[in-house]
């Protein structure tokens, strides 16, 4: 889909001229002249989806708004990263992603409620997504009433890095959540515990177990302890 | 599980060796059908057999409302609360069904004979109230109208008595009601002939273009210029794909073209073929359809043997086969990304567009996705003419258009009508008027728009629509009368989209379970709630990724403009 990159575009973005190779999003272009365009999903390690939505821009003045992360550059495209429709939309999604999701570890997310002007309780008599911590092997634990459903930790265990599949989502809309697949324990999946999962989480939804038992106030013996379980049961049934 | 549906199982699986991951919607079906769920055991020697990581089946379980991944009841009912069946009764028919078997709707008899759930459309509107019945080891059906309850227990099936009526010129021509049409009656594919044998794919596309034949799905878009684009397209193998998904509350007639004229859809579909150059035809039929299904495979056989489809059709050098796959019940799978999803074995998640179908569609290669009233179209355009297609409706909106009539009108049924009625003429001649005194038409099913009452003039084009702010959409048409509180169809809507949310992007994932939290409450609602409707409502039509999440709150927001007391005191 890569087009020449020797072909360079002219656009305008919030009324500044830039040009840029073919082939690049408009959130590059932005990025490139110093315009800030608020994302979510995105991560430069994974393959975008235009999941999250935080990073729409007006096109145009078109019907719909674009996903920034996505769409790519056009001669002469009009693109204005922060007018009210925009803002609207970006507002609304963190007030629900806040009603949905305990946010409290997502910094830059609380960021961008602050910027946007987010009344935290929009949505009063919100169902939130609530699920118990899931502490199940010596690595890692998963909170996922953190969980955005930004899909990297998935996209990092499947094509986008390691080819283990040991994450699915299961169910959909708002019960969508991520899942081993038949209520299997980490170690029973096909996880190799390479931690990218971790390393991509833009929440606390994801976090190693060291860092866990320091939050929980563990001595260095109980961290010890509860991070050495899998491999001290290996030593013992070899 | 019992040793010998163990056996059955693996019976069942053996029989996918060598089939790769677009064969799982099929071979889940099959497991589904005879256990009545899909065990890990079972998942993991399917994940052997078709080299797809388990958790990614599991991902795909989850995703479909007909599968399950524990144990339900021998029967499975589910029963459509959507607002044609809430009108006709269906909340008391659930209540009724549930006290009787003294369960909760989603819970298991104690005696595991029966579970009961409640449905989002099932497409039998004309019928309602309407169930699909899911029987351990038989198979699928469904029962409409459901009048007695002792019935559809024991497993009574109901004669339908359907409206099949209209001025009929072309897509109805001949249909005779509750009657398939046999190949005999049907003629050999006389269309298809004169196109294999005198006409190049170029020419049978071009005809078909300057028909002005739209897609009838709802998109609209050209149907001659999506073929010329795909036979365009470099990479090949071409695909052509029929979308009978139809999951649109309030629209039911491409079962109803499937179960009556499913010779007409496959010739339309092997005209595509033609034009586009493809080999393979799929066609996706809604999992709720099990009769449509079965009707289709039958004539699909017939016309096989009949030397009308398969290798060398009609001793020309031109070969197409067509095979059709069930969906698992997702209405976003009408989507046509989504659908291409389904076919390849995924999750029924929308694609990003562009690239689109034309060369990136089904196993990422070129591919006409056509609705199937479109595709019924073809035959008689190619036999007589774009001009002879153009002699009904209007320069923007040619032919005629096929209706889905539900809800308080005498007749509700399927009405061919040339483009151009007014919307009072269907419904007060071919209808033959309204039960108690009109109060909103819904145009378009739930992702649709409502009219006032005193707005029923309007000519059925897509422009005089447009113009009126509304829609026609897959042609679903929904008439409540004052009696009927408007809040309670709105609550229904609002169940809908939150239940079939794919839950892919933010907007519509979270949207639409706010949006139904207040459509929830509108008897009471809280302060701020319209305003709270408005911003969810903009956000999802303007920032979501697909046509699903954009007109989510299209009947929502129609209504707010139209009747804004509904909601609170703020107008």
């Amino acid at each position: 889909m890569m087009s020449d990159a020797s072909e360079m575009i002219t656009l305008t973005i919030d009324g500044q001229q830039v040009t840029v190779a073919a082939g690049t999003t408009i959130l590059e272009a932005a990025r490139s002249v110093g315009i800030d365009v608020p994302v979510i999903c995105y991560h430069e390690a994974t393959t975008a989806n235009g999941l999250c939505r935080v990073c729409v821009v007006d096109v145009d003045g078109g019907r719909l708004l674009q996903p920034a992360c996505i769409v790519l550059c056009r001669a002469g495209m009009v693109v204005e990263t922060r007018n009210e429709r925009v803002e609207r939309s970006r507002r609304t999604i963190l007030e629900m992603l806040n009603s949905a999701v305990n946010l409290a570890e997502a910094l830059a997310i609380q960021a961008l409620l602050d910027d946007y002007g987010a009344q935290p309780d929009r949505f009063p008599a919100a169902e939130k997504r609530d699920h118990a911590l899931i502490d199940d092997n010596p690595f890692y634990v998963r909170d996922y009433s953190q969980c955005v459903l930004c899909w990297r930790c998935v996209q990092v265990c499947a094509e986008d890095a390691q080819y283990t599949y040991a994450l699915t989502l299961d169910h959909r809309g708002f019960e969508t959540h991520v899942s081993t697949g038949f209520g299997v324990p980490m170690p029973e999946s096909s996880c190799v515990f390479c931690g990218q999962c971790i390393s991509v989480c833009p929440t606390g939804a994801l976090k190693p177990k060291i860092e866990f038992g320091l939050e929980q106030g563990w001595t260095l013996e109980q961290i010890w302890e509860n991070t050495r379980f899998l491999k001290k049961n290996r030593r013992k049934s070899g | 599980m019992a040793e010998m549906t163990r056996t059955r199982l693996d019976e069942i699986v053996a029989r996918y060796a060598g089939r790769r991951r677009d064969a799982l919607l099929p071979v889940l079906w099959d497991v589904q059908r005879e256990a009545g769920f899909v065990d890990a055991e079972t998942a993991l020697s399917i994940s052997r057999t078709l080299r797809v990581p388990i958790a990614e089946i599991y991902g795909v379980i989850g995703f479909y409302a007909l599968f399950s991944d524990e144990p339900e009841g021998e029967t499975v009912i589910h029963l459509c609360t959507d607002p044609s069946c809430g009108l006709a009764g269906a909340d008391a028919v659930l209540d009724g069904l549930c006290a009787r078997l003294g369960v909760q709707p989603g819970v298991t008899t104690p005696d595991g004979r029966y579970t009961i759930k409640r449905s989002t459309c099932l497409g039998l509107c004309e019928h309602a109230p309407a169930a699909l019945v899911c029987r351990r080891g038989e198979g699928e059906y469904s029962h409409a109208p459901v009048t007695d309850v002792a019935a559809l227990l024991n497993g009574q099936r109901p004669a339908r008595a359907a409206v099949v009526d209209g001025e009929r010129q072309v897509l109805l021509a001949g249909a005779v009601p509750d009657h398939t049409e046999s190949l005999a009656q049907y003629g050999d594919y006389a269309a298809l002939r004169q196109a294999l044998l005198t006409l190049t794919p170029e020419q049978v596309s071009a005809e078909v273009e300057a028909s002005g034949l739209v897609g009838r799905g709802g998109a609209g878009f050209p149907t001659g210029m999506k073929w010329r684009f795909t036979r365009g397209a470099t990479a090949q193998p071409h695909y052509a794909v029929c979308n009978a998904d139809e999951s649109e509350p309030g629209t039911f007639k491409d079962r109803v073209l499937l179960e009556h004229r499913p010779h007409l859809l496959l010739e339309g579909l092997l005209l595509c073929a033609y034009a586009i150059q493809a080999r393979h035809a799929f066609v996706f039929i809604r999992g709720e359809y099990p009769e449509a299904a079965t009707i289709l495979e039958a004539a699909i056989r017939e016309a096989q043997s009949a030397g009308l489809l398969g290798e060398r059709i009609m001793g020309t050098d031109f070969s197409c086969s067509v095979e059709v796959r069930r969906g698992g019940g997702a209405y976003i799978c009408g989507e046509e990304t989504a659908l291409f999803e389904a076919i390849e074995g995924k999750r029924g998640f929308p694609r990003i567009k562009p690239p689109y179908p034309t060369t990136h569609g089904l196993f990422n290669r070129p591919t006409s996705i056509n609705n199937v009233e479109t595709l019924c179209a073809v035959p008689a355009i190619v036999r007589n003419g774009a001009g002879w297609f153009r002699q009904w409706g209007t320069e923007k909106s040619t032919g005629t258009k096929l209706v889905s009539v539900s809800g308080h009108v005498r007749r509700p049924g399927v009405y061919e009508i040339p483009f151009g009625r007014t919307l009072r003429e269907l419904l007060e001649g071919h209808c033959a008027g309204f039960v108690g005194e009109p109060q909103a038409v819904l145009m378009g099913g739930a992702a649709g728009t409502f009219l006032r009452a005193d707005e029923i003039d309007v000519p059925l084009t897509y422009e005089a629509l447009q113009a009126a702010g509304t829609t026609l959409g897959s042609g679903a048409v929904m008439v409540f009368n004052t009696e009927v509180d408007l809040r309670d169809v709105l609550r229904r809507l609002g169940h809908f989209f939150a239940h079939e949310s794919c839950g892919k992007c933010f907007p519509c994932q979270l949207g639409t379970r706010r949006q139904m939290e207040i459509l929830d409450r509108l008897a009471q609602p809280l302060p701020g709630d319209a305003e709270r409707l408005r911003d969810i409502g903009l956000t999802m039509s303007e920032a979501s990724l697909c046509g699903l999440g954009q007109t989510a709150a299209a009947a929502v927001l129609s209504a707010l403009r139209k009747w804004p007391a509904l909601f609170g005191a703020e107008s």
